[in-house]
């Protein structure tokens, strides 16, 4: 434990030593994908989506008691893409709270959650928007699930401590959320010299380090979560074979 | 109690890491996506317009953050309303096998 501690004291420290710079970490704006791009996401979300429906009808048929947990990963993500918060850069962003809900329900429940949280945010926020709504949804609630449920389960297999995986899990699938968004804007805005990749490298340096800090909030508020339903829903996560082998 | 000061002190570090850039950077401006994105995306491609307009649009910095305040108030509530019912679920007692079950996992929590 010490040891740990003093590895995440370190670790902070290093983000002091980043340089400042001006940065922006959020959903992608609305009207700023063009229209084909706009559509190719969609398209490619599309079959998440309804992979999502399959699996939540899947999930509440198998155990009706399951839809409390449900409605707690919803509510996870709905808080904490609320929560705007200063990063050391200098600038705000906020967490995704996509991976509690991937850990419990597998990789596809929070692709509908997830743009359900989006769609409030571009309809009456202007935070993120319509037209960039199947990126959005791509990049948080298609990737960043996936990826969080992945690492959970190679965390699992791994041995891991099982707080290490849930971290992991939750900071990666943060993270990686976006990385995706600033693929999606590489794409559609390569740069003049150098082409996508420049401007990916641009945008993914703007984008990491903000998100950073954030996202190990985000890891650390999962695993106070992670750690209640231990204590109070065991029977739940089991049903739903999140507990794959014994603590 | 030892899990409740764990949670405690896990929830400290989440404070520290958000107030500690308010300290770090006095002049940032703390900003969010919009302007930022619109320079970058200015600077790689000078010419783009963006070809659609949100359809509405909170009408002032406060009413956007009575949405956003409603919005984090929401996801707290039922959560909230979560621990609450599962908290009272198991002081009532579901049974000796799962109380024993959870006691045991409170147990390994603490440990890690």
């Amino acid at each position: 434990m010490k040891r740990r501690t003093c590895t995440l004291i370190f670790a902070l420290l290093l983000l002091l030593c980043f340089p400042q710079q001006n940065a922006w970490a959020m959903h992608i704006m609305e009207g700023f994908l063009p229209l084909k791009w706009s559509l190719f996401w969609y398209a490619l979300t599309l079959p998440f989506f309804i992979a999502g429906l399959l699996s939540i009808q899947k999930a509440v048929k198998v155990d009706p008691g399951v839809k409390m947990l449900l409605g707690l990963a919803g509510a996870f993500a709905f808080v904490l893409s609320a929560l705007k918060l200063p990063s050391v850069t200098g600038s705000c962003s906020h967490p995704t709270g996509v991976g509690l809900g991937a850990i419990l329900f597998g990789p596809w429940v929070m692709c509908v959650l997830g743009f359900i949280v989006l769609l409030f945010q571009a309809v009456l926020l202007a935070h993120g928007g319509l037209t960039t709504l199947g990126a959005n949804t791509f990049s948080m609630a298609v990737v960043g699930p996936l990826a969080a449920y992945a690492i959970y389960r190679l965390g699992e297999r791994l041995s891991l401590p099982r707080w290490l995986s849930v971290f992991l899990a939750a900071f990666l699938g943060d993270l990686l959320t976006y990385v995706t968004t600033s693929v999606q804007l590489a794409l559609a805005f390569p740069a003049p010299d150098g082409g996508v990749m420049a401007a990916m490298v641009k945008f993914m340096g703007i984008f990491a380090i903000t998100q950073v800090p954030l996202a190990v909030s985000e890891g650390i508020l999962t695993i106070i979560v992670f750690n209640f339903l231990l204590a109070h829903n065991r029977q739940e996560l089991e049903q739903l074979r999140v507990l794959s082998r014994g603590v | 109690m030892k899990a409740g000061l764990k949670n405690l002190l896990l929830i400290l570090v989440v404070l520290a890491l958000a107030v500690f850039p308010l300290l770090v950077n006095k002049n940032a401006e703390f900003g969010g996506a919009d302007e930022q994105a619109e320079e970058v995306i200015g600077e790689l491609q000078p010419d783009y317009q963006p070809w659609f307009k949100s359809v509405w649009e909170p009408p002032s910095g406060e009413i956007e953050s009575l949405l956003f305040a409603l919005q984090a108030a929401l996801g707290a509530g039922f959560i909230g309303y979560f621990i609450g019912f599962y908290r009272g679920r198991r002081e009532q007692g579901t049974g000796q096998e799962s109380r024993r079950g959870t006691i045991k996992e409170r147990d390994a929590v603490v440990q890690d």
